[in-house]
């Protein structure tokens, strides 16, 4: 019975598994790699990504998909920036502004998917068009940030120990973590997502408020990609349409590494810290290495992103041929069967 | 009084666009009860059910739930004033927990959160309530269909459901779990409750239910007590006619019987494939019918799709019009001069959107390639031949299949096999969800073919069916072949005797 | 046996109505208030004017659109079309080098490897699609991603600028006063209808995407189905990267055919074809082709900056998956029944 449990773990064990063998190759390989600022810094230049990929995790959790966490972020930065700098506004009206612009975008899109019926991933890439596009509607050019509320939270270090430190964002991710794991295991909404991944018409059968959990997910995702938009605004002081294109497929990427099946139902919000990680461990790898051009990075996630697919797939179908082989050994009694048969010959 | 009945519904109608699913349909059902609800496909019996639990509206008529008239605006209204539903499928979240899903929605919570021991505990009072002993933090998928049946039951208790519909919940149930699903109805009945039974199994009616009701194409014909209506009177019922054509066909095929030609088309050695078929041995000769008999699961559509090519086997060789099997698959089989009507036709036979046209030439037009096209006019021609001969219901060729009824769309996906000129034919149910008379077409058909020098190979479930059509019977059970009858020894008594074992 | 409708009847349903009253309305829109935009002369033998502009830049996304058809209508899609129009410029650009007025390789066999290339890349996203089992947004996302890492490989990182003239008329030349690419697409529209028509293929393809297990159970070999899908869609992605970096004269690993996969779906979704595979209609995606490129060009004409453009678009694509969408549809025939009733 508890190796049958263990089983659903295998996959988040590979990638942790994974991150901790790259670790220890980057050790060994480059001297410096084992300051532990350099795992530190990880989660400083990746929280953006990483509040990001967190909403991404539930939505493909329920079984969807959506390819505009990028622009939303791109969208946040030029927007803020001009708030800011244009229009001279102060931090405390943009910043909630922006997280409800992002919240209204997924409210949106999760409402035309769950009541048109269409495919997630062509209203989210409409909606990912569409952002990009507002972008240089509103500016060409990339926006400095220099409103002192953003200047000083983005040098502000918080020192962990030693010479170790983190930056604010890195809180925030903390923060959206703990509550990430809380929604996903503690709350019926994060049970309910599940299940609708598992089998979105027997949740339905089975009484869930689908409708209004779907949206919720959109929503939710909406208000992870504007965070991590503010999170990227306080990173680069900067607001720019280019910014974070093709952030989307990284944030899949993320999700599939951290062992979340992209079909739905299952999946770990901590499997996708450690998918976000191994990116960011491949790219610092890259730098140390020093001869590589950046764009390798881009070639192994791929191949990585492919890996895991296949390894899901294969997984998935184990588990298949398991139950068809169940459902087919059962052992009858004889003497019921000839009951059955008698009467099924009178029919 | 009338205090005993939990429900009642009077003169339900529905109409379905070009169908009259329910006209007039009364329906009651007392506390403590177990209700058959039966009928053939078609009789409307999924239609009342879905009407009663809010699936669909109905078009006239009342529903009264303990006095007072009720109206389920969707499943889950119907659920909140105590009607559940098992389906045949069961429709649970195969990746969530056991005890999740006998109480996602209703999750017991501490401080602020889901306390997953309360879950898991009260999940478990429930199961052990049923006499179920399982690991409730378990995935569900894990675990075979009648745990699964058990713990959609679970969900319908913890929601303290008046009434409980069960789907044909013994399809695809062993004997041993089917008697154990009785227990836990004899139990819940012992409580009150009201419980609907559809199913097609006579023998499990007269096991359990106390009363039954017949409908019969959209029409009440009668609701009875178990007891005052003998099985003969049941069917008759059911079906609505008498069954001499069914004895013409018996003499039929006696006949036909004599003239095998005998030249071995298929011979398979030791074939099988783990976890599904032990490996056997079989042979089908030219002009003859071989049935296969067996309960559900016994691995009779597993071995033609061994035949086939749908699946490669383990063990064993095939052989066919003589040669070794080489590149074992649907296309190569059809150029063998095989051909195949899966059993399940909505997944693996029609293509709905296409015409009735296109379907029919599909298979013939896949046996010459890419490339070897045929003509408009051929395929409208090949379409109104097969359209005719086996009187398919359908305004014209163009007709999307997916517009047809169950029983002319099984008579497409038959016309596109007929269509290949096939030498061996390997139909595994035809007959299912076809009205009576077609039923009886179709078997005569079959022994047609068989007297032109075909050979057929017959699966269905219905056991007569089976003993009506063949001259050879292969007998199955358990993934295994156990007996093969010929001719004479093909008997009712005989072959329930092999199925029983011994 | 052919069915009896009225021809009002039979025009509403079929296929193709919705998109050529849409592009009719277009038309019409720009015959009332865009200037001169019917207004064709002759330059040094060329044609010129609005309406060719319209055929010239849309060749390529009517080539995308040609491709595309077939991979939605066996139920999947290719989000890899523009890294593949990356990686072919490159690989034209790379072959040819960037010395004036000569190339390092013959033209015909810059064209024949590129092509190739381009099949490969078919072939890469057929095979994970068809023997991988994996969903194909996700195998052609793959290539999406490292599609333009391969691209950069092959151009170094470096905008490869092109100086070979012959090389140009790919997408600049003129054969017989209108535009060359206009020729490719005809071409190419007349070999997928060969292909799809006169040969088993088409209904093969609208087999598979309604039911694939039918299919197979039927004899169709529907794992070599698709993978010819998404080899013909790569490979019409191939052409219309050489038509895209004949005329921008360059490779730019990073902007060649950036975000044209929404186009193409787009595009295909317009001419009918539904998302979720069956039958298709190559005309109508090329009709979508055509009404995406005048949109555009009638947004432009009015000095729109490019930016909006994209904005527009994105609403656009959003409005017609709704209207095709099967609430919407259900809504439509109820609503046509009622009529139908009270006639």
């Amino acid at each position: 019975m508890k190796l049958a449990i263990d089983r659903k773990f295998v996959p988040l064990m590979v990638t942790i598994g994974l991150f901790i063998l790259l670790y220890i190759y980057g050790i060994v390989q480059y001297k410096g790699f084992s300051s532990p600022q350099v795992f530190l810094n990880l989660l400083i230049d990746n929280a953006f990504l990483l509040i990001t990929s967190i909403g991404m995790t539930f939505v493909i959790i329920s079984g969807g998909i959506d390819l505009s966490v990028g622009a939303i972020i791109a969208f946040t930065t030029v927007f803020s920036a001009f708030l800011l700098e244009t229009m001279g506004w102060s931090p405390a009206i943009v910043i909630p502004l922006v997280l409800l612009i992002g919240v209204g975008q997924g409210a949106i899109v999760g409402g035309l998917i769950h009541y048109f019926k269409v495919q997630p991933f062509i209203v989210t890439l409409a909606s990912m068009f569409f952002f990009r596009g507002m972008c240089f509607v509103i500016s060409t050019d990339a926006i400095t940030i220099n409103n002192e509320f953003y200047r000083a939270v983005a040098l502000l270090r918080i020192p962990i120990y030693g010479k170790a430190f983190i930056s604010v964002n890195v809180v925030i991710f903390l923060v959206v973590l703990v509550a990430a794991m809380y929604l996903a295991h503690l709350t019926r909404f994060g049970r309910t997502i599940y299940a609708i991944g598992g089998n979105e018409q027997s949740a339905l059968l089975m009484g869930l408020p689908v409708a209004r959990t779907k949206i919720l997910v959109y929503t939710l995702n909406g208000f992870c990609s504007a965070l991590a938009g503010v999170v990227f605004s306080i990173y680069m002081l900067s607001g720019y349409g280019l910014n974070t294109v093709g952030l989307e497929l990284e944030a899949i990427a993320s999700v599939v590494i951290g062992g979340t099946l992209l079909t739905g139902g299952v999946g770990y919000v901590i499997g996708t810290v450690f998918g976000v990680l191994i990116q960011g461990l491949i790219q610092t790898t890259i730098m140390f290495q020093g001869t590589l051009s950046s764009w390798w990075t881009k070639i192994v996630i791929g191949l990585l992103t492919l890996f895991f697919i296949g390894l899901q797939s294969v997984f998935a179908s184990a588990n298949r041929s398991r139950m068809a082989a169940r459902t087919q050994k059962q052992a009858p009694s004889p003497a019921a069967d000839a009951g059955l048969a008698a009467n099924a010959a009178k029919q | 009084m009338e205090d005993n009945c939990i429900l009642t519904m009077k003169g339900i109608s529905k109409a379905f666009p070009g169908v009259q699913a329910l006209s007039d349909v009364d329906f009651s059902l007392h506390r403590g009860e177990i209700h058959a609800l039966m009928g053939e496909n078609g009789a409307g019996k999924s239609t009342l059910i879905k009407v009663l639990t809010g699936v669909n509206r109905q078009d006239a008529g009342t529903i009264e739930l303990d006095g007072k008239e009720m109206l389920a605006k969707s499943p889950l209204q119907a659920q909140a004033l105590g009607i559940s539903t098992v389906y045949q499928e069961v429709n649970l979240c195969p990746n969530l927990s056991v005890a999740e899903n006998i109480l996602i929605g209703r999750e017991p919570h501490r401080m602020g959160g889901i306390d997953w021991r309360a879950l898991n505990a009260r999940a478990r009072k429930i199961l052990t309530w049923l006499d179920v002993d399982i690991d409730v933090r378990q995935s569900l998928g894990m675990y075979p269909l009648a745990i699964q049946q058990m713990v959609a039951i679970s969900r319908a208790l913890e929601i303290s459901a008046k009434i409980l519909i069960l789907d044909e919940p013994t399809s695809s149930l062993a004997v041993h779990e089917t008697a154990k699903l009785f227990q836990v109805m004899r139990k819940l009945k012992s409580e009150g409750m009201g419980i609907v039974f559809i199913t097609h199994f006579l023998d499990q009616v007269y096991q359990i239910a106390d009363r039954i009701t017949v409908l019969r194409n959209g029409n009440l014909v009668g609701a009875y007590t178990t007891a005052a209506l003998p099985r003969f009177e049941l069917v008759a019922k059911m079906i609505g006619r008498n069954l001499t054509e069914l004895e013409d066909m018996s003499r039929f095929r006696a006949e036909t019987g004599r003239h095998i030609a005998g030249e071995v088309l298929v011979e398979a050695t030791g074939l099988g494939r783990v976890g599904f078929v032990e490996p056997l041995d079989l042979t089908l000769h030219a002009g003859e019918v071989l049935g296969f008999a067996g309960l559900l699961g016994s691995g009779r559509t597993e071995t033609a799709n061994l035949i086939f090519g749908i699946d490669k086997a383990d063990s064993g060789s095939l052989k066919v019009n003589g040669a070794a099997v080489v590149k074992h698959g649907p296309l190569n089989s059809i150029h063998q001069g095989m051909a195949f009507c899966p059993e399940d036709r909505k997944a693996d036979g029609v293509v709905g959107d296409l015409t009735v046209r296109e379907n029919i030439i599909l298979a013939l037009q896949a046996s010459r390639g890419w490339f070897k096209f045929l003509s408009k006019k051929k395929q409208y021609a090949v379409a109104d031949k097969y359209i005719q001969l086996l009187s398919i219901s359908t305004p014209n060729a163009d007709q999307l299949v997916k517009n047809l009824s169950g029983g002319n769309q099984q008579k497409v996906i038959l016309a596109r096999w007929l269509a290949t000129d096939p030498k061996i034919l390997i139909l595994d149910e035809p007959t299912r969800g076809i009205d009576v008379g077609a039923k009886a077409e179709i078997q005569k058909l079959v022994l047609v073919l068989a007297s032109e020098g075909k050979g057929c190979v017959f699966i269905s479930s219905e056991l007569d069916e089976v003993l009506r059509t063949s001259h050879r019977v292969v007998i199955m059970r358990d993934g295994a072949k156990v007996a093969e009858l010929a001719g004479d020894e093909i008997d009712e008594q005989a072959v329930m005797t092999v199925i029983a074992g011994g | 046996m052919t069915p009896s409708k009225s021809w009002w009847e039979r025009l509403r349903h079929s296929s193709l109505f919705w998109p050529v009253l849409v592009l009719a309305l277009v038309m019409g829109f720009n015959l009332i208030f865009t200037p001169n935009f019917f207004q064709l002369e002759v330059k040094d033998g060329h044609l010129f004017g609005s309406l060719v502009d319209v055929l010239n830049r849309g060749s390529p996304l009517m080539l995308l659109a040609l491709g595309m058809t077939m991979v939605i209508a066996t139920g999947g899609v290719d989000l890899s079309v523009g890294a593949v129009i990356a990686i072919c410029g490159a690989t034209a650009a790379v072959l040819i080098g960037h010395t004036t007025d000569v190339t390092n390789t013959p033209l015909p066999l810059v064209i024949i490897i590129t092509l190739g290339v381009a099949i490969l890349c078919g072939l890469w996203n057929g095979l994970l699609v068809s023997r991988g089992n994996i969903q194909p947004m996700v195998a052609t996302l793959v290539l999406m991603v490292a599609g333009r890492g391969i691209a950069q490989l092959i151009t170094d990182g470096q905008i490869i600028t092109i100086y070979y003239p012959p090389f140009f008329f790919i997408g600049g030349g003129y054969l017989l006063g209108l535009p060359f690419p206009l020729f490719i697409v005809v071409a190419v529209f007349f070999f997928a209808w060969l292909l799809t028509r006169r040969t088993a293929i088409g209904l093969f393809v609208e087999s598979v995407g309604t039911n694939a297990s039918s299919s197979f159970y039927s004899g169709i070999n529907e794992k070599n189905i698709k993978l010819l899908v998404y080899v013909f869609c790569s490979f019409c992605a191939g052409i219309g990267g050489l038509i895209i970096s004949s005329n921008v004269k360059s490779a730019d690993a990073n902007n060649a055919g950036l975000w044209t996969e929404l186009d193409a779906i787009l595009a295909v979704v317009i001419g009918g074809t539904l998302m979720t595979g069956g039958r298709f209609s190559l005309a109508g995606s090329v009709i979508g082709a055509l009404l995406i490129q005048s949109v555009t060009t009638t947004i432009y004409a009015f000095g729109v900056p490019p930016e909006v453009v994209q904005v527009v678009k994105a609403m656009v694509v959003l409005v017609v998956v709704l209207l095709y969408s099967e609430p919407v549809k259900l809504g439509l025939d109820k609503l046509a029944k009622r009529k139908e009733v009270q006639l």
